[in-house]
C-alpha cells in the first residue's frame, strides 16, 4: 500500500513540476512577444489614443445610406457574392480531381488491392500519391491573401484573381479533407460489393462515392461560409469586391461609407451562414 | 442523398429546382466575376507566369538578405503570441458572460429566486450586450481591424497584435460560451450537494471540465494567429507580409520564393508545438 502511494505521490509530483516547468516557459513567451511586438497599451487608453479612437467611432454615425452608396454597397456585396461562389466550385473541381490520388487505400494499399500478388512496382507505385499530397500541402500552405497578390500580378486587377486565390486555397484545403474523407471510408459495403465480383471503378461509384458524397458536400458548403468572408477582404490587395470598396473607404476617410459597407459585409456573411446551414440540413 | 429512407416515387423536387437555380446563379457570377482563363493564353499572361514562374528559382539565400528577414518572423511570431494572449483575455470573460448557464440561469442561480426582478433583468442584459460585442468583434474582418488600428496607433507590430487579439476574441469568446454550455452539470450538483458555495462550484467543478477543451481550441487558433499574423503585414501591421509584399511588387520572385519557404516552416512549427502541446494535455 505504502509503495503504491508512493509512487502516486511521485507521479504527482512530477506531472506538478512539468506544469510548472509548461507555466515558466509560457510566461517567458509572453514577456519576450511583448517586448518584440511593441505594445504600448497606455497608447490605447491615453486621452490622446482613447480619445482618436473615440473620435473615429463618432465618425462612423449615421451610416451614410444615400442611393448612390447604398448601390455601390449592394453591387459590391453581390460581386464578393460571386467570388466566393465561383472560386468554391473552382476548388471544389480541384480538390475533386486530387483528392482521389491523396488517399491511400484508393491508389496503392488496403482492401481493393489486397487481391493482387505481391507488387512489384511497390515504391513506384505511390509516386501519385505523395504527389498529390506535396501539391495540396502546397496550395493549401500559401494564404489567400498572397495567392491574390500572386495572382493580380499574374492577370491583373480585378475579381477573377480573388476567384483563382480562393480556388487554389480551398481547393488544397478541401482536397486534403476530401482524402481524409476517403480514407476513413467504411469497409463493409466495399468488402460486400467486392464478393459480388465488382471491379475496383464499380466499387469506386457504388461502394465508395455514395459514402462520402455527403461529407464532401458538407465540407464544402463549409468552405463556403470560411470563403464569402475572405472574398469581403481580398480587395485589399485589389482582387474585387466589398473589400475593394472597403479598403477605399478606409483610405479615403470616408467613415460615414465604411460603416454602410460593413453593414453590407454584415448581412451578406449571416445570409451565406444560414443558406449553408439549410442546404447541409438539407443535402447531407 | 438524405438518411432518411424515402418511398420510390416520393421523391421530392427539391434536387432539380436547387440544381436548376445554382445553375443559374452560377453562371451569372461566373460574369460578374469576370472570370477568363484564356488570359493565361494569351500573350501577355502567358509571359507574366514565365516571368513569374522562372523567377521563384533559385531562392534568394544570400546572408545579407537572410538577415534582414530575421527580424520579421521573430516579430511574426510575437504577434501571433501577443494576440492570441489578448484575444483570450477578451474572449474569456465575454464568452462567461456570454454563457446562458453562466450569467443567468442553470446551478450556479438556482439558489436565487428566479426572476427576482432587477438583477436578474440585469444579468439577462449583460448576458446579450456580451453575445452583440462577441458578433461585433467576430464579423469585421481582421484586415479591415489592422487597417483601423494602423490608423489608430501607427504602422508596427503593434497594430497587428490589436487586430488579433479583438477579431480572435470574437471567435474564442464565442467557442468558448459554446463549451461552457456543454459543462456537464452532474459534478456541479454533487458539489453543491457537500454545500459548496457558488466560487467553489465554480473552480472545483465547472473550471476542471472545459480547461482541456479551451486550451485545445485557443492552441488551434494560435496556430491561425501565426498564418494571419504572417500576412497582416499587407495593411502595415509588421511582420514578414510586409515583406512578401514589397518582393512581389519590386517583381523580386526569388526573394518570394524564401519567403514562402519561412512562412512554410513558421506553420510547420506552429502545428509542431501545438500537437506536442496538446499530446500534454
Amino acid at each position: 500500500m505504502d509503495e503504491v502511494r508512493a509512487l502516486r505521490a511521485g507521479a504527482r509530483d512530477r506531472t506538478r513540476a512539468s506544469t510548472y516547468v509548461m507555466l515558466a516557459l509560457l510566461g517567458a513567451l509572453f514577456v519576450w512577444s511583448y517586448q518584440g511586438s511593441e505594445i504600448d497599451l497606455g497608447l490605447l487608453f491615453s486621452a490622446d489614443g482613447g480619445g482618436a479612437i473615440a473620435d473615429y467611432v463618432k465618425r462612423l454615425f449615421p451610416p451614410d445610406f444615400s442611393p448612390k452608396v447604398v448601390a455601390e454597397a449592394v453591387v459590391g456585396a453581390w460581386e464578393t457574392l460571386a467570388i466566393s461562389l465561383v472560386g468554391t466550385v473552382l476548388s471544389a473541381v480541384i480538390a475533386l480531381s486530387l483528392a482521389f490520388f491523396g488517399a491511400r487505400n484508393l491508389v496503392y494499399s488496403g482492401l481493393l488491392y489486397e487481391m493482387e500478388p505481391r507488387r512489384r512496382f511497390g515504391l513506384l507505385r505511390r509516386v501519385p500519391y505523395l504527389a498529390a499530397k506535396a501539391v495540396l500541402n502546397f496550395l493549401r500552405t500559401i494564404p489567400e491573401m498572397l495567392w491574390a497578390l500572386i495572382f493580380v500580378f499574374l492577370v491583373g486587377l480585378g475579381p477573377f484573381p480573388g476567384v483563382l486565390a480562393l480556388g487554389v486555397h480551398t481547393g488544397g484545403v478541401l482536397g486534403k479533407l476530401f482524402a481524409e474523407v476517403l480514407e476513413d471510408v467504411d469497409l463493409q459495403p466495399i468488402e460486400s460489393l467486392q464478393s459480388t465480383g465488382a471491379g475496383k471503378v464499380q466499387i469506386l461509384f457504388y461502394g465508395i462515392l455514395p459514402q462520402v458524397l455527403p461529407q464532401f458536400i458538407s465540407y464544402t458548403l463549409y468552405r463556403w461560409e470560411v470563403n464569402i468572408r475572405v472574398a469581403a477582404v481580398l480587395g485589399f490587395v485589389g482582387a474585387g469586391g466589398l473589400g475593394q470598396r472597403i479598403h477605399i473607404a478606409l483610405s479615403l476617410f470616408l467613415e460615414q461609407q465604411l460603416l454602410t459597407l460593413l453593414i453590407a459585409l454584415y448581412i451578406l456573411v449571416t445570409a451565406v451562414d444560414y443558406l449553408s446551414a439549410y442546404l447541409r440540413r438539407r443535402a447531407v | 442523398m438524405s438518411l432518411t429512407p424515402r418511398l420510390p416515387g416520393s421523391r421530392s423536387i427539391f434536387p432539380y429546382v436547387f440544381g436548376g437555380l445554382f445553375l443559374i446563379v452560377l453562371a451569372d457570377s461566373w460574369r460578374r466575376a469576370e472570370v477568363n482563363p484564356g488570359i493565361f493564353f494569351e500573350p501577355e499572361g502567358r509571359e507574366h507566369l514565365w516571368r513569374f514562374v522562372t523567377g521563384m528559382y533559385p531562392p534568394e539565400l544570400s546572408w545579407e538578405f537572410l538577415e534582414l528577414m530575421v527580424r520579421p518572423t521573430i516579430e511574426t511570431i510575437q504577434i501571433s503570441v501577443m494576440g492570441t494572449l489578448i484575444a483570450v483575455v477578451i474572449g474569456f470573460p465575454l464568452g462567461l458572460l456570454a454563457t446562458s448557464t453562466f450569467s443567468f440561469q442553470g446551478i450556479l442561480h438556482e439558489t436565487e429566486f428566479r426572476n427576482a426582478g432587477l438583477r436578474h433583468g440585469l444579468k439577462v442584459c449583460l448576458y446579450g450586450l456580451a453575445r452583440a460585442l462577441l458578433s461585433l468583434f467576430r464579423c469585421i474582418p481582421e484586415f479591415v481591424w489592422a487597417f483601423m488600428f494602423v490608423r489608430a496607433v501607427g504602422l508596427g507590430p503593434f497594430p497587428g497584435v490589436l487586430a488579433i487579439g479583438v477579431a480572435y476574441g470574437g471567435m474564442l469568446g464565442k467557442v468558448y460560451s459554446e463549451i461552457f454550455e456543454s459543462v456537464n452539470e452532474r459534478p456541479l450538483e454533487a458539489i453543491q450537494s457537500t454545500g459548496a458555495g457558488r466560487l467553489q462550484i465554480f473552480f472545483y467543478g465547472w473550471f476542471p471540465q472545459v480547461l482541456p477543451n479551451i486550451t485545445s481550441y485557443t492552441l488551434y487558433r494560435w496556430e491561425c494567429a501565426v498564418r494571419t499574423s504572417a500576412i497582416l503585414g499587407l495593411v502595415g501591421a509588421g511582420g514578414i507580409g510586409q515583406q512578401i509584399q514589397i518582393s512581389i511588387r519590386m517583381f523580386n520572385f526569388h526573394e518570394v520564393t524564401t519567403l514562402l519557404l519561412i512562412l512554410f516552416a513558421l506553420v510547420a512549427g506552429a502545428d509542431y508545438v501545438s500537437a506536442k502541446v496538446r499530446s500534454l494535455l
